[in-house]
């Protein structure tokens, strides 16, 4: 992480990236904090809810590599308590699509042993599949 | 009717008009009709030498009636309606053409062009004043009585103002002190001096004054009536005490108190203390009287006590008595109800209703007067955090606006804890610190410096702590991006302000607009805070919208100022350009009953009846009439069909027309600025003056078209800054009606459309003019069957 941030047409292209996927006017946070506060996940986090919009905010791109995007639950907590009626989740979910689209895989189903494919609930698996790998 | 006699005036306007304009050639084009009995030219009209020449050849000529084509009727218009008078003839005859704002200055470079505009809009107003005649100017007789509804701190200041200005003053208030909000705060921000000490000789001056009938406990349960004159109902709820002016009064020996063995909470405190079932609101009620609480007195539940009434020793007690209704008239009105606290339970993760330790803003204000007591009603532990915006700034909520006092209180109440009790450990949560007025700053850096914490970020919740009566609490702090999660011994929640109960029946009684945060709504937001859309009617203080102590005073004071300005004119002019129905033709339909917003319009004898005390001149009743029965005047029907003839009849083959119906306040002084700015739209451009774009019927849509428009415009003005907000309706009806008409004659119907503009809108107007008319010269035009088909 740097101290410094510059703004240009490159944090502009991906404010506008993430907001035509979310649908959300990113502008409209008014960085309260109200969505952190709340978030049942937040201790677990690397960044904070109202941190990664203020990233979005600024279109800066290294909000992508946090860990907070993967730990979300998309529980909605933030979303129905925003001031703003801004829909957090929604903003998380369109980073996570930007990263999905890099073809990573996060879960490669080769690496889960076999006794805990066999445990798994068929639905989690498949879940866990479409959240975190592309 | 005698014979019509026109003088026309052509203003040269030393030279602004008649540099662009070919005056003697319009002379030319205007003369030689029948009834034109005259058309000169001079420099400057509004001159003395102008006016003169005016007055000899209305008098010489016997003119009966007469166009000024000048400058914006906003200019002169009053000028010249006192050059009438002088001429011996009535204002109405007159008509003013604007060939300044309108023509010559917007189209210095376009000369030729220029002139034949020019000749339309002078057409347009000979055409126009044919169809005039006399108006008188009604007058209503005013006399000095104000009723002030609410008695807080606004409805004091109002009251005093007016009463010390020998008016007769009505002062409602519904509880049974007045007072209000202010008279329960324990100190006031920034200066930290005890409120009630401010208020409490206000308070007593309204009591004692000649000029003042205070009725408290009272509350208005109608009002009937029209613009200054309204008669107004107030119900006075019982005290059950009989009236002081018997000669056995009571003397507050307490006794009854200590009999009573109710129990009830203090709502003055606020319930931080109790009471008895017979009591004192506060200790500085005004009036300093006893009252019974029917709700929970034994004696009304069950007849089972009636001990006040045998211990009194003056036997002033009275079960028997009932609501009484008094009547009585007034001229104007300030309506200074006030406001309620967002309650708490509209944000339920604060558990306000569950946890003990989690209290209101007002709630604080009665612990903090209490917290050097030994002890104290109500203890407060060692720490104590606020949150602010609990209810404001919050869309949850539904409630977008700022309060501007929770930031304040909330710093004087941190503040006076930590003066009084310094060992507490102080935080105030915060989304931003708004310390906008005077001395606020400087008191928010007093607080930082008494040691007050001041942490960046707005709770998320809080939640009780198992087996104890600490309240835990959660939040961000987004300054150092780390998640607070803390034990608290009290939690203050500086709620806001929402408009309350009281206000909304007033609402209903008086007919007032609320704007959209459900406030009342000011007549114009910027140059008539205190007037109402209801001539007569004055708002002040939080009814219309948060505002701290200083800023309710000067707005009380500036509502009473208004009255003042009302009721020294002794007789109130109308303006009698109103709605008034032919008779003749109406057939009693009562389409327009209906439309008027105002209840302006009654049936008598199966025919329309206007009032003209009650209508404001919006015109949103003329749509409806099928048979245009009803009409309004100097903007008659057949006024309007004659402009619309003139302004339309200078067009050539292959030009074309687009005319504007433009609301006398936003739009025709939009107009105005862009002629001041010399900003140049569209020279087929064609507008006309209207009251509001509500006025306008289909008929005179359609009409326009038969007479060659290509498109036609409404401008008003937008919603909130509008006169007649609820004229939008009946617009949008109109248009719908003009438009499957254009339809049917196979003409496409966004030829007609309605536009919002502000006065200011000069470069939205000439973009959408000269975008439009481009797109019309383009597009395949209306043929003449197709026009005469409508």
């Amino acid at each position: 992480m740097t101290k410094k941030i510059v703004l240009n047409e490159k944090t502009l292209a991906f404010q506008k990236k993430v907001e035509e996927l979310s649908g959300e006017n990113t502008a409209m946070c008014d960085q309260c904090g109200t969505c952190s506060g709340g978030c049942p996940f937040v201790e677990e986090m690397d960044i904070t809810p109202a941190q990664l919009m203020r990233k979005v905010m600024l279109g800066q791109e290294d909000v992508l590599e946090c860990d907070t995007l993967w730990i979300c639950a998309t529980c909605n907590t933030c979303t129905v308590r925003c001031p703003r009626k801004l829909d957090v989740s929604k903003i998380a979910e369109a980073l996570r699509q930007i990263k999905l689209r890099d073809e990573i895989n996060n879960l490669d189903i080769n690496d889960l042993p076999k006794n805990v494919l066999k445990e798994l609930p068929q639905i989690a698996l498949i879940a866990a599949l479409r959240k975190l790998s592309s | 009717m005698a014979e019509k006699k026109i003088g026309v005036f052509l203003c040269q306007c030393g030279g602004n008009i008649s540099k662009t304009i070919d005056l003697p050639e319009v002379q030319n084009f205007v003369e030689g009709k029948d009834d034109i009995s005259v058309v000169q030219i001079h420099s400057n009209m509004c001159s003395g030498a102008g006016q003169k020449l005016i007055i000899e050849e209305a008098k010489d000529k016997g003119l009966n009636r007469i166009v000024i084509a000048s400058c914006s009727p906003h200019f002169h218009e009053k000028t010249f309606r006192a050059t009438m008078e002088k001429a011996g003839l009535n204002q109405f005859v007159l008509e003013l053409v604007n060939l300044r704002e309108h023509c010559s200055w917007p189209y210095k470079d376009q000369p030729e062009a220029a002139t034949e505009k020019a000749k339309d809009l002078v057409l347009a107003g000979v055409n126009k004043v044919r169809e005039n005649y006399s108006l008188e100017k009604k007058k209503i007789k005013m006399g000095k009585r104000v009723l002030v509804i609410g008695g807080g701190i606004a409805g004091i200041q109002a009251s005093l103002d007016l009463a010390d200005t020998g008016n007769e003053v009505y002062l409602v208030e519904k509880e049974p002190t007045i007072g209000g909000k202010m008279a329960i705060l324990t100190k006031t921000f920034p200066t930290e001096d005890c409120s009630a000490c401010i208020i409490s000789p206000k308070m007593a001056a309204a009591q004692d004054h000649p000029n003042i009938n205070l009725m408290t406990n009272s509350e208005i349960v109608s009002t009937v009536g029209h613009r200054l004159h309204f008669e107004i109902t107030v119900e006075k709820k019982p005290r059950y005490i009989k009236p002081e002016i018997d000669m056995d009064q009571c003397l507050i020996c307490e006794q009854c108190v200590q009999e009573c063995p109710v129990s009830a909470p203090n709502m003055w405190e606020q319930g931080i203390m109790q009471r008895k079932a017979i009591y004192i609101p506060a200790a500085l009620a005004i009036p300093f009287r006893y009252l019974i609480d029917d709700s929970v007195c034994l004696h009304f539940k069950d007849g089972s006590c009636n001990k006040c009434e045998t211990i009194c020793p003056q036997q002033v007690i009275d079960f028997s008595q009932k609501p009484e209704k008094v009547q009585f008239t007034v001229d104007n009105i300030i309506v200074a109800t006030g406001y309620d606290t967002i309650h708490p339970s509209e944000k339920p993760m604060f558990g306000y209703d569950k946890l003990k330790n989690v209290v209101t803003g007002l709630e604080m204000e009665r612990i903090v007067d209490h917290i050097t007591e030994k002890p104290p009603p109500r203890p407060v532990g060692d720490k104590v955090a606020f949150i602010q915006c609990v209810g404001s700034r919050d869309e949850q909520t539904g409630r977008e606006y700022c309060s501007r006092v929770c930031c304040m209180y909330a710093v004087k109440l941190a503040s006076l804890l930590k003066q009084a009790k310094p060992e507490k450990d102080i935080y105030v949560f915060y989304t931003d610190i708004r310390a906008y007025g005077k001395g606020f700053e400087e008191y928010y850096k007093r607080a930082q410096q008494l040691g007050i914490k001041f942490i960046r970020g707005k709770v998320a919740e809080l939640h009780g702590v198992p087996d104890s009566e600490k309240v835990l609490l959660k939040a961000e702090d987004t300054l150092s991006r780390q998640i607070i999660e803390s034990e608290f011994d009290l939690v203050v929640l500086s709620n806001g302000l929402k408009p309350n109960d009281s206000t909304e029946k007033i609402v209903n009684f008086l007919k007032l607009t609320k704007s959209s945060d459900g406030f009342l709504q000011e007549a114009h937001p910027k140059y008539k805070p205190v007037d109402t859309n209801i001539e007569g009617v004055f708002i002040c203080g939080v009814a219309q919208g948060p505002k701290d102590i200083p800023d309710t005073v000067a707005q009380a004071s500036a509502a009473a100022a208004r009255v003042m300005v009302t009721l020294a004119q002794k007789e109130f002019d109308v303006d009698p350009q109103l709605a008034f129905v032919e008779t003749e033709i109406c057939d009693g339909c009562g389409k327009c009953v209906a439309a008027c917003p105002k209840d302006a319009i009654l049936m008598k004898g199966g025919k329309a009846e206007v009032v003209e005390a009650l209508c404001v001149g919006c015109g949103a009743c003329l749509p409806v009439c099928p048979l245009e029965a009803i009409d309004f005047h100097n903007s008659s029907n057949s006024q309007m069909y004659a402009s619309i003839n003139g302004i339309l009849a200078g067009k050539k083959p292959g030009e074309t027309r687009i005319l504007i119906f433009a609301d006398n306040t936003c739009t025709y002084r939009l107009a105005d600025a862009l002629g001041i700015r010399k900003m140049k739209y569209d020279i087929d451009t064609r507008i006309m003056r209207v009251p509001s774009s509500a006025r306008i019927s289909a008929n005179l849509i359609l009409h326009s078209f038969k007479q060659g428009a290509d498109l036609v415009i409404l401008g008003d003005c937008p919603v909130a800054s509008s006169l007649y907000p609820w004229s939008r309706d009946v617009t949008e009806q109109t248009m719908l009606a003009a438009r499957a008409r254009l339809a049917e004659a196979g003409i496409a119907d966004e030829r007609i459309f309605f536009s919002e503009f502000s006065a200011g809108d000069l470069q939205k107007f000439t973009a959408m003019i000269n975008d439009l008319s481009a797109k019309l010269k383009q597009a395949e035009p209306i043929t003449e069957e197709q026009r005469q088909e409508l």
